[in-house]
């Protein structure tokens, strides 16, 4: 009886003292883990969008991502699929502080267009996920609280430092201990009803490092999902600097894509 | 106290049951090893087909006599195929088109008429680490303006522009040899055409113009003398932090039929050379584009000949931002300043229309979209406060699968009638000339 006393006593209370690390600690491992694995890495990126009324439709891109200094990133993508945007490519240079730079080529026109940053919570490519899941939200937006820890997961609590500049009133990360993947994210809105969750259903480790492989993203508000998955997916390719420019926007970089 | 204890226990139980997710797969008992997609390969990888079939049709929106009511009627199918290989890549685009208000016309590849539209026939290669090079049929752009060209002075197609085609044929392609060099210091795109590569102007054929020899609205054919010789052009360009700067040159011909042949009594394309320079840097929340230009029409290099037409500076200054979530706005404003002003009024016919000094252009974009980016609102308006004329382009798009798209909008061009020095009234500005070609379009689009 006693010992049954004091086992709930540590899965209460023990986790959170026994726990050295700090939630920002937590939170910079789990950026890593998610969007910074190796020096630079590709993925063939398929998507199924799956709407209110379960219309699908599907998008497949290749990704090449270089991280640079300062934790900046360049992101380098592909599009195959649909026919539509076939051979159409995109540019971010992702920077931590400051807007993102970005590029669209349109083949048909021979046209490299510059975008503007925009919102980072808009719909990337007409699916569930927006630009932010797809290469990072700055883990200085939010204030992070470490609100429960067990076996598997250190459990956080994020609420955004600018409101409105965000749809979500808060959002809760399950992080896997071991990996520091992010398994499942649940958004609540302002009136803390449930109503995005993301969830990492397939994990492989690839050049040693655990990389989530298939994921969804379920949102209530817009209806429906999308279900992605990532394949042929390597770290550490040796992506030289200039894939990133103009001359492999307009020229796809084949070697690298396949 | 045991009972306490065991409830507290099964509630927290069960409350991690139904809050902690699973792990998933990879990261339980079972193994982790990746494995990668295994490719066959076959020479048919190297090689992709992508095709569409699009059909259009469109009605004139006022009533006039000159051209057919129907502005628009056409099936077009488009088939590319492209092949990839490790030292050469090559590109085949073909339109095949069935036109029911242009029926009769011949086959030729250099307007685009006739039922074979070839969009790209071309291969491209890496002689060096520091090069590629492009040869043959090709659509080409630079500069930074949105629909409004400086220093791009690859041929357009302003018909299929007007009528409601696709944006993609609003640009014509080019027969060309390119080629780019890259350098840390600068890059360069040298661009040469073996022979003339006019735009696909507005001939009369299909979409009237104001004509200033009989001072009125005119659906007489321009049949113009294409040049013969040869074109170059150049882009050196280079970022600077997130500024990206850009000069340019182009040594032809004028693109349009900007002047007359008296001996052979012909339209026809003067001697143009022009230098720009661009710069597109963001700025605040949108990106800020900026752009020059000057056109030296060296055949008439003190404006006096009234039979061509005189050189201009052309200035363009643009900002586009994301106004609100999936809803932007860009806006541009456009200059043209005609040299040798008095020389052109001088020489003028002073019974007939004359320009401005300067013309000045404002555009307007607005673009939103919605159910999950498959409703696209898009408006494009151009408006010359100085010729008091405009064209508006408004567009509604819809992706009802992957495959199928609807497309309904219009091009509506509007002007003031003015009372010319000769007593006639007539429409004879930029835009206010196309009045009557102002149209509705729907169009659907099947890809494959």
């Amino acid at each position: 009886m006693k010992k049954m006393f004091l086992t709930l006593l540590i899965m209460v209370f023990g986790a959170g003292a026994a726990n050295a690390m700090s939630v920002e600690k937590i939170i910079e491992r789990a950026n890593e883990a998610s969007y910074y694995k190796g020096d630079d890495g590709r993925a063939k990126v398929k998507m199924k969008i799956v709407d209110s009324q379960d219309r699908e439709r599907e998008r497949q891109f290749t990704i090449l991502r270089k991280n640079t200094a300062n934790q900046s990133q360049r992101f380098y993508v592909y599009f195959e699929r649909p026919s539509d945007v076939k051979k159409m490519s995109f540019l971010v240079y992702k920077y931590v502080k400051g807007d993102d730079d970005r590029w669209m080529y349109l083949p048909s026109l021979d046209l490299v267009k510059r975008i503007s940053a925009g919102d980072q919570r808009t719909s990337f490519v007409g699916s569930h996920f927006y630009y932010e899941d797809v290469s990072g939200r700055n883990p200085n937006a939010d204030v992070h609280t470490l609100v429960d820890t067990d076996d598997t997961y250190y459990v956080v609590e994020s609420k955004p430092k600018d409101q409105k500049s965000v749809e979500f009133s808060k959002y809760k990360t399950w992080i896997h201990k071991l990996s520091f993947l992010p398994i499942r994210t649940v958004y609540y809105d302002s009136k803390g009803q449930e109503y995005r969750t993301y969830t990492a259903t397939k994990v492989e480790t690839v050049k040693g490092y655990p990389t989530v492989v298939a994921a969804e993203m379920k949102d209530d508000v817009i209806g429906g999902k999308t279900i992605l998955t990532y394949e042929n997916v390597s770290y550490d390719v040796g992506l030289p600097d200039d894939i990133f420019t103009e001359r492999y926007l307009k020229k796809a970089p084949t070697q690298y894509l396949k | 106290m045991k009972h306490i204890i065991f409830l507290f226990t099964f509630f927290m139980t069960s409350y991690a049951m139904a809050a902690v997710p699973a792990l998933p797969m990879g990261l339980d008992d079972s193994s982790s090893s990746f494995s990668s997609d295994s490719f066959e390969d076959s020479v048919w990888d190297n090689f992709e087909f992508d095709s569409f079939l699009d059909v259009r049709a469109g009605t004139r929106l006022y009533d006039q006599d000159l051209q057919s009511d129907t502005s628009l009627a056409e099936v077009r199918l488009q088939t590319g195929v492209s092949y990839e290989g490790d030292l050469l890549s090559a590109n085949l685009v073909a339109d095949f088109i069935y036109d029911d208000v242009d029926r009769d016309m011949d086959q030729n590849f250099q307007t685009g008429t006739g039922s074979i539209d070839l969009r790209e026939a071309n291969f491209s290669f890496t002689p060096f680490d520091f090069m590629d090079v492009k040869i043959g049929r090709q659509v080409l752009t630079w500069g930074v303006g949105d629909m409004v060209f400086i220093n791009d002075l690859f041929p357009k197609d302003w018909n299929a522009f007007f009528i409601g085609r696709d944006v993609e044929y609003l640009k014509a392609p080019s027969d060309a040899i390119k080629m780019s060099l890259f350098s840390s210091v600068a890059n360069l795109d040298l661009v040469y055409m073996p022979r003339h590569d006019a735009s696909r102007y507005i001939d009369g054929r299909r979409i009237s113009y104001y004509d200033a020899m009989t001072q009125s609205e005119s659906n007489t054919v321009v049949d113009a003398m294409r040049q013969t010789d040869d074109e170059f052009t150049l882009r050196l360009y280079q970022s600077v932090g997130s500024v990206e700067l850009a000069a340019y040159y182009f040594d032809g011909f004028w693109k349009e039929p900007e002047g007359f042949d008296i001996v052979a009594g012909k339209a026809m394309y003067p001697a143009l050379r022009v230098y720009g320079l661009s710069m597109r840097s963001p700025f605040g929340p949108g990106i800020l584009s900026s752009e020059f230009g000057y056109y030296d029409s060296l055949d008439d290099a003190h404006g006096t000949d009234p039979l061509i037409r005189n050189s201009e500076s052309r200035f363009l200054l643009g900002y586009e931002q994301e106004a609100a979530q999936n809803f932007t706005v860009g806006v541009q404003y456009y200059t043209e300043i005609m040299d040798h002003y008095t020389g052109y009024q001088l020489s003028s016919d002073p019974t007939g229309y004359i320009k401005d000094h300067v013309r000045e252009m404002w555009t307007l974009r607005l673009t939103y979209l919605a159910m999950n980016q498959n409703l696209i609102l898009s408006l494009f308006n151009y408006y010359s406060p100085t010729d008091k004329d405009g064209y508006i382009r408004p567009k509604v798009t819809y992706k009802q699968s992957d495959n199928l798209q609807f497309e309904v909008g219009g091009n509506i061009f509007f002007g003031e009638t003015q009372i010319l020095p000769s007593g006639t009234e007539a429409q004879p500005t930029f835009w206010g000339q196309f009045e009557n070609a102002s149209n509705a379009f729907v169009a659907v689009r099947y890809t494959f």
